[in-house]
């Protein structure tokens, strides 16, 4: 839903301002009629590498009186994408690096009302957690006390359990032993993240931290005792990463290619030559960073 | 001197005392609504302001129960007692409102309830026994607006369009304290912004009287300033400098409800309670209440004329159709009239005739 905080946590995040919209509030403003979906590139770059960042952004998401169906619009966004991708594969004469505008990670901000997760986000993630990789969050974690907070986590992951959403990281993809253990404590401790964002700094015991500056104390962004920000910062970019591109080429993309080569009959789609049968698409390394 | 005085006094400036105390004897009653997306505290905040606990033996849905929950209306009633005035206090609440996927006219179960309310006072109050009305009214909504939208939210604006000819709505900012007060200070400007733009009458603050005292005055201005107010609820007692204040404890410092530098709670009790329960109850009789009840005998009326049984423009109702017999009795009233008028006139021909 708008409002949850999802552009700052971003800026926060990729420590620019990398989302559609300023960090000042927009005051025109308006809740679109219908999901849009708003897809931003940079190129951001940190000690001598280079990362080309999308930042897609869905606004109108759950915000209309009547929100049925309103994933529909997203799913089919990532579903293109891998249309594109798959296109560009199996043509004849293909780029030595094809460009990938699949959806690695979908970052989902679940609305911190303390009590369980609402039918809209169950009703999303289940469909949205077949195709791409699914972080919850919660959003404006600055509302629950520590008992709150961890309450409400223990229900959300049960009811993300009760309801079959696998999201990520997911069980049936941890590649060995040492990968389950590290993975299962943050699936049953840490996940979903509850977050904070800002774009703000201010003094804190002689240092300059980002946080929030309230009348009763300023809430650190980066402080481990006040909210787990810096916990999904490291979770998504500096350990997981790799591995986020790596699940969405190896698992999410091939199911989405088997589905449509099945559906047209064992044959790839697109510009082929006319009831030729052409030999298998040899699977393409998965892209790394540059 | 005194003598003189004493014989000019009548007397009846004891009659504030006389209706104080038989109201006293009588006891209050107020009906409270509560209304907004489950999680916004309104619960919490319902304790705070009447430290009593409604809600003890509530079970809170989970999100795939609720996929298929209703808005239901529920009312909880409890009899509370301050320094031997006794209040009647039933809160309605509304749990269910705005969480499901598709919340299409989610506010009907609400508008029906009030609707419901009125007719039932209006079917009373035209009643022969009107000694002991009860009066289950709604005299107060406070909406609750989530503090993580950027404003007004489309079901909030369905919700406060469809009920604020009906019942008098405070709106509230919930959960204020994941605000900032930049933050609060925009947010209720664009709330009251969009409360012009969409045409929403939520409850004005009557203008206190010219001889009120500077610090009253003052008192309004700034309670009139402050609208929307910004709350925050607390269910537990925390320590801070040293006393035991009602608040919310978190790593970063304490959160004290009745802090006014932190929240508006107190403001928003103050008026509900201290200064203008009556006036919420003045309004929704003077004027949601006749709204309605205008409406319902023009309707009547209407009617009445198609049907053209009555010409009369002031209906007692309500009126009971007369039934068959009745009917068939005026007939051969009316027959028998028309047959002595005829009578009549006959008769003064003859006499002209001779």
């Amino acid at each position: 839903q708008s409002g949850l905080g999802k552009s700052t946590l971003v800026n926060t995040l990729f420590k620019s301002q990398v989302s559609r919209k300023a960090s000042s509030w927009n005051r025109e403003e308006k809740i679109p009629k219908t999901v849009e979906i708003k897809a931003i590139g940079h190129v951001i770059e940190e000690g001598g590498v280079k990362m080309k960042l999308t930042v897609i952004d869905t606004p109108g998401f759950g915000d209309q009186i009547n929100n049925e169906n309103c994933w529909e619009p997203i799913e089919k966004y990532i579903n293109e994408q891998y249309e594109k991708f798959l296109k560009e594969e199996v043509n004849i004469a293909r780029k030595k690096r094809i460009p990938d505008t699949r959806v690695h990670c979908c970052l989902y901000f679940i609305s911190p009302t303390g009590h369980s997760l609402r039918p809209l986000d169950l009703e999303f993630m289940k469909h949205l957690s077949k195709v791409v990789n699914i972080i919850p969050v919660i959003a404006k974690a600055d509302t629950m006390t520590l008992e709150e907070k961890s309450e409400f986590k223990q229900r959300v992951r049960k009811e993300l359990e009760v309801n079959g959403i696998e999201f990520y990281p997911q069980k049936e993809f941890d590649e060995d032993l040492e990968d389950k253990t590290e993975n299962d404590k943050i699936r049953q401790e840490s996940m979903p993240f509850a977050v904070v964002g800002s774009d703000k700094e201010y003094q804190v015991n002689g240092k300059r931290v980002l946080g929030r500056k309230t009348p009763w104390g300023i809430i650190e962004v980066e402080n481990l005792n006040h909210c787990e920000f810096a916990l999904l910062r490291d979770f998504v970019i500096r350990t997981h990463l790799q591995d986020l591109k790596e699940v969405t080429h190896n698992i999410h993309y091939e199911t989405y290619r088997a589905k449509r080569l099945n559906d047209n009959g064992g044959l790839p789609p697109g510009e082929g030559l006319l009831g030729t049968v052409l030999p298998p698409v040899p699977a393409t390394p998965c892209p790394t960073a540059e | 001197d005194k003598q003189d005085i004493d014989k000019q006094y009548v007397g009846f400036a004891t009659l504030p005392n006389q209706v104080h105390r038989k109201s006293v004897k009588k006891g209050f009653d107020f009906t409270l609504m509560v209304a907004g997306e489950s999680g916004l505290g309104k619960s919490t905040l319902v304790h705070s302001l009447f430290l009593t606990d409604l809600y003890k033996d509530r079970k809170l849905l989970s999100a795939e129960e609720r996929i298929s929950q209703t808005v239901e209306i529920l009312k909880h009633t409890v009899d509370i007692e301050e320094k031997g005035v006794k209040l009647k206090l039933t809160i309605v609440d509304t749990p269910g409102f705005g969480d499901a996927v598709n919340n299409t006219e989610c506010w009907k179960p609400i508008t029906d309830y009030v609707d419901q309310q009125f007719e039932q006072y209006f079917r009373d109050e035209s009643g022969l026994n009107r000694k002991n009305i009860q009066d289950n009214r709604v005299h107060c909504c406070l909406y609750f607006i989530s503090p993580f939208g950027h404003g007004l939210r489309p079901v909030d604006v369905g919700f406060m369009k469809a009920l604020h000819e009906k019942v008098n709505i405070v709106p509230l900012i919930a959960k204020a304290d994941c605000l900032v007060p930049s933050e609060i200070r925009k947010l209720k400007e664009r709330i009251r912004e969009e409360i012009d733009k969409f045409g929403i009458h939520v409850y004005q603050f009557p203008e206190c009287d010219s001889d009120e005292d500077e610090d009253f005055k003052q008192q309004d201005r700034e309670l009139k300033e402050s609208a929307p107010f910004a709350v925050i609820g607390s269910n537990t007692v925390v320590e801070a400098k040293g006393q035991r204040v009602r608040g919310r404890l978190y790593p970063w410092g304490i959160v004290e409800v009745e802090n006014q530098a932190h929240c508006d709670f107190v403001k928003l009790r103050n008026m509900l309670i201290r200064t203008h329960m009556h006036d919420l109850k003045d309004v929704t009789c003077d004027v949601h209440y006749e709204n309605y009840r205008a409406h319902c005998i023009q309707q009547m009326t209407s009617k009445l004329t198609q049907d053209s049984r009555m010409e009369s423009p002031i209906p007692i109702l309500p009126l009971p159709t007369p039934d068959a017999e009745t009917e068939k009795l005026i007939r051969m009233k009316d027959e028998e009239l028309r047959r002595m008028q005829e009578m009549l006139q006959r008769m003064k021909q003859q006499m002209q005739d001779q």
